[in-house]
C-alpha cells in the first residue's frame, strides 16, 4: 500500500528549481532514504512533504491526502525531526514530549511520553530540562519529540548529524525497530547510514530524481562494489537511472 | 492550543532573569520616584499621576518577552516542528499572547499594590485603572509577535529592549508633561498609544471614565492595528515554513 506518492513535485526559488518535478512512491512501512550533495534539494523536498512549504508545482499524496488540498489532516499523520535540534529549552525532557504529543492531538500524552522515554532510553534524563542536556542527548529528545504522537509517515531530516558513533549506532537501532509499523523518510549525508538502513534509496541531483532503487539495485546500477561509489557515479550523472 | 499556552507560560516564568528584571525595574522606578518625590519641595511625581505611567511603563517589557520567546523558537527551529503539526495560525497567536495577558495584569496589580503602601488611596477605582491598561497588554503584547516574527532575537533584545522601553519612557509623560515640551514630540507623543495609554490610566483612576474614553480607544485602535499586523506576519513566517 502507497504511503506516499509525489507527482512533478517542484520547489522553485527564482530561476532555480530547488525540486524538480519530483515523482516518487514510498510503501507503508518502508524505510526510504534520500541521499544527495549539498544543495540537492532534499530538505527542500521533507518540507514540502511535512506541509512546511508550498509546492510551486505538482503535488503529493500522504496516506492519500494532498499536502495543497488538506494539509492538515496531513500533518494529523506525520511527524517531523528536523535537521536542527528543535527542543523547547526551559522544559524538561518530559515536559517536551507530553507538549508534543497534546499539540499532535494524540490521546494519553503521559502513557505515550513513557513508551518514548523508553525506547530511546531517556528515562534517566526525563525530569531535566532541555537545554542543560549535552548535543547528544538533545538531538535524540529531539527526535523522540517526532516519535510521541505515533505517527504513521515519519520524516527524518540528517537525524544523527553531530553524532558520536555510539550515539548513532543506538539511534540506528530506534530508527530500525520502526521498519514495517512506520514509514521512514530519511534524509543523511552519510552514506553508510543509508546502506545499513534504506530498504530503498533515491538520489537527488540539483533537485531532480537520478536514481532510485535497493542499496543493491544501485551498486549494480553504477557498476560497484561499494556504496559509495555507487553514489559518486550516480550523482555525478555516470551511470544514471 | 491549551498545552502550548501552557508550554508558553513555562519558559517565560522559567527565565528568572528576565522576569525579575522585568517586574521588579518599574517597581524599583516607582520606589525612587517616589523617594525624590519626598525630597523636593514642588510635585513632581504625585503618586496618583505617576503610578498609572509606570504601570504603562512595565508593560513594554512584554514586548521583550513575547519577541523574544517567538524569535528564539524560530532560531532553534523549534517553530518549524510546530508548524509542522495540526496547530492552526490562530492557536499559535492565542498560544503566544493568552499567557502574556494575566503576567500583564498581576504586573500592574503589583504597581498600585506598591503605590497603595506609598500613599495611593486604595478603592475601587483601582480595578477601573487595571481595566483601562487592557488595551496596552494587548498593544504590548502583539508588537512583541510582530518583532519577534521579523526580526532575530539579537534584533529583538536592542528594538524591544533598549529602543522600545525608552520610547515608553520618553513619551508616556509618566514623570514629566509631554505638552510642556511641545511642538512635534507633544504631537509625535499624543499620537502614539503610550501616553494614551497612561492618560486613560489617570483617568479611570480618578473615577473619571468619561475622560478616559478617547485614549482608550485611541490605544484600542493601535492594538487592533498591532495584532494584525502581527497576525500577517507570523501567518508569512509559516508560509515561509
Amino acid at each position: 500500500m502507497t504511503a506516499i506518492e509525489t507527482r512533478g513535485l517542484t520547489k522553485r526559488y527564482g530561476e532555480k528549481a530547488a525540486v524538480d518535478r519530483l515523482n516518487l512512491t514510498v510503501e507503508r512501512g518502508e524505510l526510504f532514504a534520500l541521499l544527495g550533495v549539498n544543495g540537492a534539494g532534499k530538505s527542500t523536498a521533507i518540507k514540502m512533504l511535512s506541509c512546511l512549504l508550498r509546492p510551486d508545482g505538482g503535488d503529493a499524496l500522504l496516506l492519500g491526502d494532498s499536502i495543497s488540498a488538506a494539509p492538515r489532516a496531513v500533518k494529523r499523520r506525520i511527524g517531523v525531526s528536523p535537521q536542527e535540534t528543535a527542543v523547547a529549552p526551559n522544559l524538561t525532557v518530559e515536559e517536551n514530549l507530553e507538549l508534543m504529543a497534546g499539540v499532535c492531538g494524540a490521546g494519553d500524552p503521559r502513557a505515550r511520553r513513557r513508551r518514548v522515554l523508553a525506547e530511546l532510553g531517556l528515562e534517566g534524563e526525563a525530569r531535566r530540562r532541555a537545554r542543560v542536556l549535552s548535543g547528544g542527548w538533545q538531538r535524540r529528545l529531539s527526535i523522540a519529540m517526532a516519535l510521541v504522537a505515533d505517527p504513521e509517515i515519519l520524516f527524518l531530516d540528517e537525524p544523527t548529524l553531530g553524532l558520536d558513533v555510539l550515539a548513532r549506532r543506538e539511534l540506528w537501532e530506534v530508527v530500525r525497530g520502526l521498519k514495517g509499523r512506520t514509514t521512514v523518510v530519511l534524509t543523511t549525508h552519510y552514506l553508510e547510514e543509508a546502506e545499513a538502513l534504506a530498504d530503498r534509496v533515491g538520489i537527488l541531483v540539483e533537485g531532480r530524481l537520478r536514481a532510485v532503487g535497493t542499496p543493491e539495485e544501485l551498486k549494480a546500477l553504477a557498476g560497484t562494489d561499494r556504496f559509495e561509489d555507487a553514489f559518486v557515479a550516480l550523482a555525478a550523472g555516470r551511470g544514471a537511472a | 492550543m491549551g498545552i502550548f499556552s501552557l508550554r508558553n507560560t513555562r519558559e517565560i516564568l522559567r527565565d528568572p532573569v528576565n522576569l525579575g528584571f522585568g517586574l521588579g525595574f518599574p517597581l524599583a522606578l516607582l520606589l525612587l520616584l517616589t523617594a525624590i518625590q519626598a525630597n523636593i519641595p514642588v510635585e513632581q511625581f504625585p503618586i496618583d499621576r505617576l503610578t498609572p505611567g509606570i504601570a504603562m511603563f512595565g508593560l513594554s517589557f512584554f514586548t521583550l518577552f513575547s519577541a523574544t520567546l517567538i524569535s528564539k523558537d524560530r532560531a532553534s527551529a523549534f517553530l518549524t516542528r510546530l508548524f509542522s503539526t495540526p496547530l492552526s495560525a490562530r492557536d499559535f497567536i492565542l498560544g503566544y499572547t493568552l499567557p502574556l495577558l494575566p503576567m500583564c495584569l498581576v504586573q500592574s496589580a503589583l504597581c498600585y499594590l506598591t503605590a497603595c503602601c506609598l500613599g495611593l488611596r486604595p478603592g475601587w477605582n483601582l480595578l477601573a485603572a487595571l481595566a483601562a491598561l487592557l488595551p496596552a497588554d494587548v498593544f504590548f503584547i502583539a508588537l512583541g509577535l510582530l518583532c519577534g516574527s521579523l526580526f532575530s532575537d539579537r534584533q529583538v533584545g536592542g528594538l524591544c529592549g533598549a529602543l522600545l522601553t525608552n520610547l515608553a519612557a520618553l513619551l508616556s509623560g509618566a514623570w514629566f508633561d509631554v505638552d510642556l515640551v511641545g511642538g512635534a514630540f507633544s504631537a509625535v507623543a499624543g499620537a502614539l498609544p503610550f501616553k494614551q495609554a497612561t492618560d486613560a490610566g489617570r483617568a479611570a483612576l480618578a473615577g473619571d471614565l468619561a475622560a478616559a474614553a478617547p485614549s482608550l480607544l485611541w490605544t484600542s485602535l493601535w492594538a487592533a492595528c498591532a495584532l494584525l499586523a502581527a497576525v500577517a506576519a507570523f501567518r508569512r513566517r509559516m508560509r515561509e515554513g
